[in-house]
């Protein structure tokens, strides 16, 4: 009887303390949705009080960016473009090199050839962003200065694309290999069969296949080098002049939050709030990609 | 229509062309690796060139100097430890418990999936971003200052996406079999989560969390926004203390013009990249170990 009684009572405290252990890991699972709530609300607070000063239509359509000089204006156009400008350059070789390596690891590699080069391209991934702009600034643009292009200026947004693209190279990579390799081999043998050849094979059908994957890989990969802050801030400069000349000095969204940062603007100045209402804007385009990105993996990337 | 019709309709192209094009694109493919690995050996060249030279025992132990023979990363190798140690110690138990609740307690599949959603979400967010949410909340509203606290916890919610992900998956794999086995012979559920689940996911939880913190230690963009750059010459010696980590260090030398900075920034480079090579290996050396003893 007693037994009994005992080892109820131990029931009863192994079922509350599992619901307590339960409702304390529950606690942990939703800090991570408060903390993209409390990310956005933080950037909308701060950015209202920019707001107040600063009318959003001139801040989206404006043209001229002075924000660091006595005559204020907060056109976004200027470090829009320029990070356009780089990131364009960055998807543009990671695009080419990314989809090339993936094609060649699903479609040629043999496996040992493969367990070699998918390492050492992941390496890419992982080298501190500093490193990439130390590299862009002494290597890519000396190169480019003494090869093709001798007017190109110290900070220039080629180099800095450039150098964001090497970096960029796994994750493309990655993706559209994933894509390329869910095609199913049916499909490969059906052209096969009725005489393609091998070239044929990967770009009339596993390709088309996997199209919506590899977009989504560009996708994901030009979200990475919008967000993206040490490269541009080293390598491509601080001159929010509007201009598609790739060999000239930009800014970027992020490397103006990186240049107040460093200037340490005093807090609740208009250049202190500035730097909120950037991030937010970066934050929307960055987010608007990546959800893009996502759902076409989650809907058409995987099933092909 | 014949058979060699139909070819040309679906795979059409001149013959002697698709033999040349079949044989050179495998080569051409190979070629646009090379490349990637070509610009890997050319970055590390280049900052071995650079920066061998300053390399000694006392660029590790001393301060960071107008004199640049006497410059060192000793401030800025302890903020490192500092800021990614403490962001390791908030990020990887709050990682590890969400990953606990949604592999073994969560029972409602649309609060799963939103959490999921959201982890992709959060890891998307723009690294610098972290950097201004911590400056306006930390750094003034909680008036933290911009201290080694702020900015760990900024990092803290920049790899817990990272943790958690990694932490599920290692979980996940952990044989049924063997958590029925415990309940066979009467384990609690918090007992099997202690005594099976937990040691037999560790290999994975601890190679994904030292993963996400050599990510940590190469970040810079959200310690500039919330350190501000400061030229600091002592490392920091409590989590209230004003910081620079390496990559803060590195940025700081790489934008001043004259060669000898350089130098040291390539230095610098050297430096960290050791350290992260040094973090992997040990992940590597880590989880060989430990799954061999869970086999036995």
């Amino acid at each position: 009887m007693e037994m009994d009684g005992s080892r109820e009572d131990s029931f009863i405290t192994t079922r509350l303390s599992e619901k307590l252990v339960g409702l304390g890991l529950l606690g942990t699972a939703l800090l991570t949705i408060a903390a993209l709530i409390v990310i956005m609300a933080t950037l909308i607070v701060e950015s209202a009080s920019f707001f107040r000063e600063v009318s959003p239509l001139e801040f989206i359509f404006g043209t001229e960016w002075t924000a660091l000089f006595a005559d204020k204006k907060f056109g976004a156009v200027p470090l829009l473009v320029g990070t356009l400008l780089t990131s364009g350059v960055a998807i543009g070789l990671s695009a080419t090199v990314g989809l090339g390596s993936a094609i060649y690891l699903s479609e040629y590699a043999s496996p040992r050839v493969r367990a070699v080069i998918k390492p050492v391209l992941e390496i890419l991934a992982g080298i501190p962003t500093v490193v990439y702009g130390y590299f862009a600034i002494y290597t890519i643009t000396p190169l480019l200065k003494s090869s093709l292009f001798p007017d190109i200026s110290f900070y220039n947004a080629l180099a800095a694309g450039l150098a964001m693209g090497v970096m960029i190279i796994p994750t493309v990579a990655s993706l559209s290999e994933d894509a390329l390799y869910a095609v199913p081999e049916t499909l490969r043998h059906a052209a096969y069969s009725l005489g393609a050849r091998k070239i044929q094979v990967i770009f009339k059908v596993v390709v088309p296949a996997a199209l919506s994957g590899i977009i989504a890989s560009f996708i994901l990969g030009l979200a990475r080098a919008v967000g993206e802050t040490m490269i541009v801030a080293i390598a491509a400069g601080f001159r929010p002049i509007l201009t598609l000349n790739p060999l000239e000095a930009v800014q970027t969204m992020t490397a103006y939050i990186a240049q107040v940062s460093t200037g340490d603007a005093p807090h609740g100045t208009i250049e202190y709030q500035s730097i909120f209402a950037v991030g937010l804007y970066l934050f929307f385009m960055v987010m608007l990609l990546n959800l893009v990105g996502n759902l076409v993996v989650r809907k058409w990337g995987i099933k092909t | 229509m014949g058979n060699q019709d139909l070819r040309r309709g679906l795979f059409g192209g001149s013959k002697t062309l698709l033999v040349f094009a079949d044989r050179s694109v495998s080569f051409i493919l190979l070629l646009g690796i090379s490349l990637g690995i070509l610009f890997l050996s050319l970055l590390l060249i280049t900052v071995f060139i650079d920066g061998w030279a300053r390399l000694s025992p006392s660029f590790l132990t001393n301060p960071p100097s107008a004199t640049p023979s006497k410059a060192g990363i000793y401030p800025a190798l302890l903020g490192s430890i500092w800021v990614v140690g403490l962001a390791a110690i908030i990020a990887v138990p709050i990682g590890v418990a969400a990953a606990l609740y949604l592999t073994e307690f969560s029972k409602n599949e649309r609060l799963r999936n939103l959490i999921y959603f959201n982890l992709t979400n959060l890891a998307g967010v723009p690294s610098v971003v972290y950097g201004l949410v911590g400056l306006s909340l930390l750094v003034y509203t909680l008036g933290l200052g911009r201290s080694v606290i702020a900015g760990a916890t900024a990092l803290a919610f920049l790899i817990l996406p990272v943790i958690v992900v990694a932490s599920v998956e290692a979980i996940k794999a952990v044989p049924e079999l063997h958590k029925l086995g415990a309940y066979a012979l009467g384990a609690t559920k918090l007992q099997v989560i202690a005594k099976i689940i937990l040691p037999e996911a560790l290999p994975g939880i601890l190679t994904g969390s030292i993963l996400s913190i050599s990510r940590a230690i190469g970040e810079a963009a959200p310690l500039l926004v919330i350190s501000g750059l400061l030229f600091i010459r002592d490392a920091p010696r409590g989590i209230f203390d004003e910081f620079t980590v390496m990559p803060l260090q590195i940025f700081n030398w790489i934008s001043r013009p004259q060669p000898e900075m350089r130098e040291l920034s390539a230095a610098g480079i050297i430096v960290l990249l050791a350290l992260l090579l040094m973090m992997n290996a040990a992940a590597i050396v880590l989880r060989n170990k430990l799954q061999k003893r869970v086999i036995e």
